[in-house]
């Protein structure tokens, strides 16, 4: 051991040296793993591009610390397994700085263990369920108070909706989702037999069934809205069916918070128009620093037709956060890094100011968009100010006591504040 | 299609050679297990000759993976069952080490709770499902992710055999089997964690599945249950019973009319096939550190199937040269051509069942003919069973 | 917009207070107006004054406000508006930034002036702003134009008009209702009136009589507000009288038993058309697999490769868009078709009387397809747009209405069946397939280009697959992942139908679609697969060779 150190400790002294030569050579290296195949690939392949946009822009503007930027791309094909090895990869044999990377749940929950193991640094960019925060990720998408609460607050008192329809994919994100509204809902006064709960399986694509019992369920009444946790593939045909089945905005909306410009450019939008989105962040937001990032995008992607969408605005919030933490940190060491990214602020696309917080969440706004028929969404509703992200949901009985917080003296992602403990720590 | 007699007589030729192989494959994997576990354990990280813990990990995985094309090898291989449901028994065994390595996170999980796993706190279960029961003790699990796997594979090859459902019937139903279980393990309350599965793992036997010792220590019992699988796969394809199974495969009524009840010998067969992948499925959850239900998707078992005819069906070693050949091809295409990779594998695919019926086994067997013939013939004549 | 700055929201803040205060008089006049019954009349000047300065306002109001000048026109004016509100609930409204002024925007991007409808040559599109509208206002909107229709509109218009007024009864529309009956002839529409009345007696009048005959008038009626006005008077809790009690439970019953009987029959067809779909994945494979014994790995991306024609299609005919579908049935049979030759001439052939591996290879070239589409068309789903004629619902009633796209998909399939078996049966192409799949040998000593045949087939089923696509491309997505959704499920088919037998493939998808609806509710979307997939596992092994065995020797 200790002659292990000391060799590390001789190496270190050589490179630093040689890194004085070395420096117009060396890059400072992102990782990013996002599926390029498989059922993923149809959301993650942008990202990935989002991510090399920004490292092409980075370096224009003269890298990082005097290096320059080097994006270092693995395909983890869809595969969960092959996420945590493709980790071990970019850190260990690549020895990327940062990771840029994950799309779903599963993918993220099998990357954590390995990035805590080998203290990497990983900036997720979706959407997610929260319960969860882990020193070594940053979480840059909305977690379930900065999407679903507020929709579900913006439905039942600006359009009067009693009765609910919670419908999801099977997995833990539409679980969580629901199982936070479901109380919430509750605690508001809606009774149980207002609220209609409904899971389907991934790429679930016969929607008859679910679309005419909906429909039914609206039908008694009172004032109805589907918050729907759909993911992905299965959407299209969900909506389809709806219109088919003559189920209008009008009639009972539906506010989804999976569904972005992106999914939307795979649906003849006419017969949506009117049903919404919960995001914190939409193309058509007219705003300075988004028109440029459009533009940005579409030169880089070379079609003006590709549209922006929320994970693309997470993945520039994470990159600029990162890039301005490690100026300040004057270091791309990942607990120096760690440390600077809290309390960064940069600039929303949508106006305002994206702050990373103590538990690696950001304050973000949140909008509400209705579905037009050219594909974009027009905002009806937004936040007075910026969300705080809660890594831990105050409507869920074994999380209501837990907070996350990063600085010091409490150090933890899963802190007790009942009985002052922190558990589930892997490092 | 030759008569019963020739038929037994070329397994017996082919015998020798295949004795050879064995004492080959065993010492070239204890070999590399020893050279692997040193360079990674004992030479510093920074030196040239050191091999890292990811190298260590992938190279646990490559071997989980050779034992399950083993296992597949051996009903396709050498009976002529096409099975493209192996990923079923692989993913059991999976999930029965996963549940013991869950319950061994004890308190640490992130609510805290002593007893339940993270997903069932979450789901507000307030207590352990029946079937959870006894997994925080190694030995039961281990015996679980064997028997379940086992029982399975016997009551559905029990039915399936005796009612003579052959060929590509069989195929489609295992395959059906796999999928079935897929969309079960999906579901989250069946009480495996849907679509996360199990995962955030800390120890194994009381030692952190982190530390590099635990990993060269996984890596090396793998290395030794795919030896062992191996000698005794060997062991039974040369016996009598293995060679009731080569007959099977070339002709299953001729084998019925000599007065073989060939069923039970396909059960067998099938039920020792699982429990070889099961135990593959146990050893690969703590070297990758999640199982989820995907394991069960139905396209995985056909790429078993894949890497055991690149490699050459009928002989042992073609699988697992099949299977470390296509999975290295994989880890590198994924690294170096992310966005054409698939073209590769695919072309590959084609390519190797278009111009090397017999995989890389008939390939070396036709380098060395006089030695080979014996085995490498295993791929023309399973076509008998199978049109 | 969006964020808007401070000094904008006080403006806007001063804006509401100021059209809620104006608000504030026109209700004091409105009844006013109403109880003459002339409210279009009213003094001309003023009025037309003001219905002028509203449309200004309309501009640049906030939703709120949009959603009260528009209360206000509908009492200062009458259908005279239908062109606004039907252009503002289209979308279409858009006015000029300098003068306030208002024009129609049509799809096609024309600019017309919005009253008379003549083209605007003065003003260019991309000068004008659009006018958006929201959900309520959209609601509101379509009120509004009900209210117009109702007495103006033909006999649909009026229909739909009379089943809005149904959701919201109010004192006002009342009086609609009525004045509406008057000149009504429609046996429907006066049915739909008639019932707005009797609901409106039921729950207002003080005669117990009169709500007793009002309720029993509704018995029968399966609009969902009479369902729910009934349920509310067969409430204890809620209605007093007994007699109104009772004669609402009893027409309540009786509308139940239709409902159920509606339901049934709709869970038949959802089975039958989900067997269409199953059916049409399948028969493909029927071909391909169960004729020429190919486990085509890749069946499911010649859908696919059919779904993306039509996406082609509809791209390099923008202007067809109606008939893209019905000129991409053929496009996509001849390109999933040549691709299925191509396949057949470089691959499978080589790989004859090996059935299982033509598994791996296809296998690959599965692979390889669903990585060329990534390529050619990027990652992303595509839009395939639906015609107008595939959109919407045939509303047979108010609980039972059949979607056009299944409908016509239902129908679609079971015409690609008849064609396909025609061919197998009644064509030399159909006869050379089945001496070939029979006995092979003796095929060829016969004559028969046994080569030949196999390419045509693989061709055949390979096209029909294509065929399956551009229907898929209705319901799903259109993306690389399209093929992979159905393959498990068409060999699931072909096995439990029996392979080699088309009419079992027909049989068991229809079986197996309408199993599955009729299980959805009870268990759920997941379980019912499950236990279908279980059903099938536990059948074979009773009857190894399907539900239609291939009989004689052919068979072995």
């Amino acid at each position: 051991m200790i002659f292990k150190k000391t060799l590390m400790a001789g190496a270190l002294g050589v490179s630093l040296v040689a890194s004085m030569a070395l420096q117009a050579a060396e890059t400072i290296k992102v990782g990013v793993l996002h599926s390029l195949s498989g059922t993923m690939a149809i959301s993650e392949t942008t990202l990935k591009d989002t991510v090399l946009m920004m490292v092409e822009e980075q370096n224009k503007k003269g890298g990082l610390l005097g290096k320059k930027l080097e994006a270092v791309v693995v395909d983890p094909a869809s595969n969960w397994p092959l996420f945590a090895e493709k980790t071990r990869e970019l850190l260990t044999k690549e020895k990327v700085d940062v990771i840029f990377g994950c799309w779903t749940s599963v993918s993220r929950k099998s990357v954590l263990p390995v990035i805590e193991e080998l203290n990497g640094l990983m900036f997720y960019p979706v959407q997610y369920e929260g319960e969860e925060s882990s020193k070594n990720v940053f979480y840059t998408g909305a977690a379930p108070n900065q999407q679903a609460i507020p929709a579900v607050d913006y439905l039942m008192n600006d359009l009067g909706v009693k009765r609910w329809v919670l419908a999801g994919t099977d997995y833990v994100y539409p679980r969580t989702t629901n199982k936070i509204l479901e109380s919430y809902l509750k605690a508001k006064g809606v009774a149980d037999k207002d609220i209609m709960i409904n899971y389907t399986p991934f790429g679930h694509s016969d929607w008859q069934s679910i679309v005419s019992e909906i429909k039914k369920f609206g039908s008694e009444g009172k004032a109805t809205a589907v918050v729907s946790t759909i993911n992905g593939d299965a959407n299209v045909p969900f909506y389809k069916e709806l219109a088919n089945q003559g189920i209008s905005a009008e009639d009972i909306p539906v506010v989804a918070f999976s569904v972005g410009e992106e999914e939307l450019s795979g649906i003849d939008t006419g017969p949506l128009v009117g049903h919404m989105a919960a995001w914190n962040y939409f193309q058509s937001v007219d705003n300075k620093a988004n028109a440029a990032f459009i533009k940005q995008w579409h030169k880089f992607i070379g079609d003006k037709k590709r549209v922006t969408n929320d994970p693309m605005e997470a993945t520039y919030i994470g990159f600029e956060m990162w890039a301005k933490a490690v100026e300040k940190a004057g270091t791309t060491d990942v607990d120096k890094v760690e440390q600077a990214l809290i309390g960064i602020e940069v600039p929303n696309l949508t106006g305002g100011m994206a702050v990373m917080n103590k538990n690696h969440h950001l304050s973000k706004p949140v909008l509400i968009g209705e579905i037009q028929d050219d594909g974009q969404f027009e905002v009806v509703w937004e936040t007075d100010g910026v969300v705080p992200g809660d890594a831990w949901s105050d409507f869920l009985p074994g999380s209501k006591d837990l907070i996350a917080d990063w600085t010091k003296p409490i150090k933890c992602g899963n802190y007790n504040t009942k009985t002052k403990t922190c558990s589930g720590q892997n490092y | 299609m030759m008569s019963g007699n020739a038929l037994l007589e070329r397994g017996g030729m082919g015998a020798t050679f295949a004795a050879t192989t064995t004492r080959w494959v065993v010492g070239i994997l204890f070999v590399l297990t020893l050279l692997a576990s040193m360079a990674n354990l004992l030479i510093p990280q920074d030196s040239a000759l050191h091999v890292s813990t990811y190298t260590i990990t992938l190279l646990g995985k490559y071997l989980c993976y050779a034992l399950l094309a083993l296992a597949v090898d051996v009903v396709w291989g050498y009976c002529g069952v096409l099975s493209l449901g192996h990923a079923a028994f692989f993913a059991l065994g999976g999930y029965g080490m996963g549940m013991y390595l869950m319950r061994q996170i004890g308190d640490r999980g992130v609510y805290g709770n002593p007893e339940l796993p993270d997903f069932m706190v979450f789901l507000n279960w307030d207590a352990l499902p029946w079937y959870w029961f006894g997994m925080d003790q190694f030995w039961f699990a281990m015996l679980m992710a064997l028997l379940v796997p086992g029982l399975l594979a016997f009551v559905f090859g029990w039915l399936a055999f005796r009612s003579r459902v052959t060929g590509v019937y069989l195929s489609i139903m295992t395959q059906a089997l796999t999928y079935a279980l897929m969309l079960a393990f999906f579901r989250n309350e069946m009480g495996f964690g849907g679509n996360n599965g199990l995962t955030d793992f800390k120890d194994i036997l009381g030692f952190s599945l982190q530390s590099d010792n635990v990993r060269v220590v996984l890596f090396a019992t793998t290395a030794f249950m795919l030896a062992a699988a191996y000698v005794a796969s060997h062991f039974i394809m040369s016996s009598r019973f293995g060679r009731v199974i080569v007959s099977i495969r070339d002709s299953e009524a001729r084998t019925r009319f000599m007065g073989y009840r060939t069923e039970n010998y396909k059960v067998w067969l099938f039920v020792y096939s699982a429990l070889l992948a099961a135990v593959a499925g146990a050893l690969y959850v703590p070297q990758v550190g999640i199982i989820n239900p995907g394991e069960f998707s139905p396209i995985n078992s056909i790429e078993v199937v894949v890497w055991v005819a690149l490699g050459g069906r009928g002989t042992l070693y073609g699988a697992i040269i099949g299977a470390i050949l296509v999975n290295y091809a994989k880890t590198r295409f994924t690294a170096i051509l992310p966005d054409g990779w698939l073209f590769a594998l695919g072309a590959l695919f084609v390519l190797v069942t278009l111009f090397l019926p017999k995989g890389i086994a008939g390939l070396l067997a036709k380098i060395k003919p006089a030695k080979g013939s014996g085995n490498g013939d295993g791929g023309v004549a399973a076509e008998g069973a199978s049109s | 917009m969006n964020v808007l700055p401070i000094s904008r929201l006080c403006l806007a803040l001063v804006l509401l207070l100021a059209s809620s205060l104006s608000l504030g008089q026109e209700q004091a006049e409105a009844p006013a107006a109403a109880e003459t019954e002339v409210a279009v009349q009213a003094p001309a000047e003023s009025s037309a004054e003001r219905v002028q300065t509203i449309l200004q306002q309309l501009a640049e109001a906030n939703y709120r406000e949009k959603a009260r000048l528009i209360t206000t026109l509908d009492q200062l004016s009458g259908k005279e508006m239908l062109p606004l509100y039907s252009a503002m609930l289209e979308g279409e409204l858009h006015y000029l930034p300098g003068d306030l002024s208002l024009y129609r925007v049509t799809e096609a991007g024309e600019v017309t002036s919005l009253f008379t409808q003549q083209a605007a040559a003065s003003v260019m599109a991309d000068e004008l702003e659009k006018i958006r509208v929201n959900n309520s206002l959209r609601k509101q909107l379509r009120e509004s134009i009900a209210r117009i229709q109702l007495l103006y509109g033909d006999k649909g218009e009026r229909e739909i008009a009379a089943a809005t007024l149904l959701d919201n009864m109010s004192d006002e529309s009342i009086a609609l209702l009525q004045k509406a009956r008057a000149s009504e002839q429609d046996v429907d529409v006066l049915g739909l009136l008639d019932a707005g009345i009797a609901m409106y007696t039921a729950t207002t009048s003080d005669s117990t009589a009169e709500r007793v005959s009002a309720v029993r008038s509704l018995s029968g009626r399966l609009e969902s507000p009479v369902r729910n006005l009934l349920t509310q008077l067969a409430d204890k809790e809620r209605e007093d009288d007994d007699a109104v009690r009772q004669a609402a439970a009893s027409a309540l019953k009786d509308i139940e038993g239709k409902i159920k009987f509606f339901e049934l029959t709709e869970t038949v067809f959802f089975g039958m058309s989900l067997g269409s779909v199953l059916l049409l994945a399948a028969i493909g494979l029927a071909i391909t697999f169960g004729v020429m014994g190919v486990i085509n790995m890749a069946h499911g991306e010649m859908i696919m490769l059919g779904a993306y024609t039509t996406y082609v299609v509809q791209l390099l005919l923008p202007q067809w868009l109606e008939l893209s579908v019905l000129i991409a049935i053929p496009a996509a049979f001849l390109v999933s078709g040549a691709v299925g030759v191509i396949i057949e001439r470089t691959v499978i052939r080589h790989l004859h009387g090996r059935a299982l591996e033509t598994l791996l290879a296809t296998f690959g070239i599965s692979l390889i397809l669903q990585q060329l589409v990534r390529t050619v068309f990027s990652p992303l789903n595509r839009q395939v747009a639906t015609p107008e004629w595939l959109s919407g619902s045939w509303v047979i009633n108010p609980v039972f209405s059949l979607t056009y796209n299944r409908l016509a998909i239902l129908i679609f399939a079971l015409v690609v069946f008849v064609a396909l078996l025609l061919i197998m049966k009644r064509t030399s192409l159909g006869l050379y397939v089945r001496a070939v799949s029979q006995n092979r040998d003796m095929a060829k000593a016969m004559g028969i280009k046994t080569e030949r045949v196999d390419m045509m087939t693989f061709g055949l089923g390979s096209g029909i697959a294509g065929v399956a696509g551009v229907a898929l491309s209705q319901l799903t997505n259109v993306g690389p992942n399209l093929g992979q959704s159905y393959i498990i499920d068409s060999f699931m088919v072909v096995v439990f139908g029996g392979v080699g037998n088309l009419f079992g493939t027909l049989v068991g998808a229809f079986s197996l679609g309408i199993a599955n609806k009729f299980l959805e509710p009870a268990t759920g979307a997941v379980l019912a697969n499950i236990l279908i997939l279980v059903f099938i596992i536990l059948f074979i092994q009773k009857r190894p060779k399907g539900l239609f065995p291939q009989k004689g020797r052919a068979a072995e």
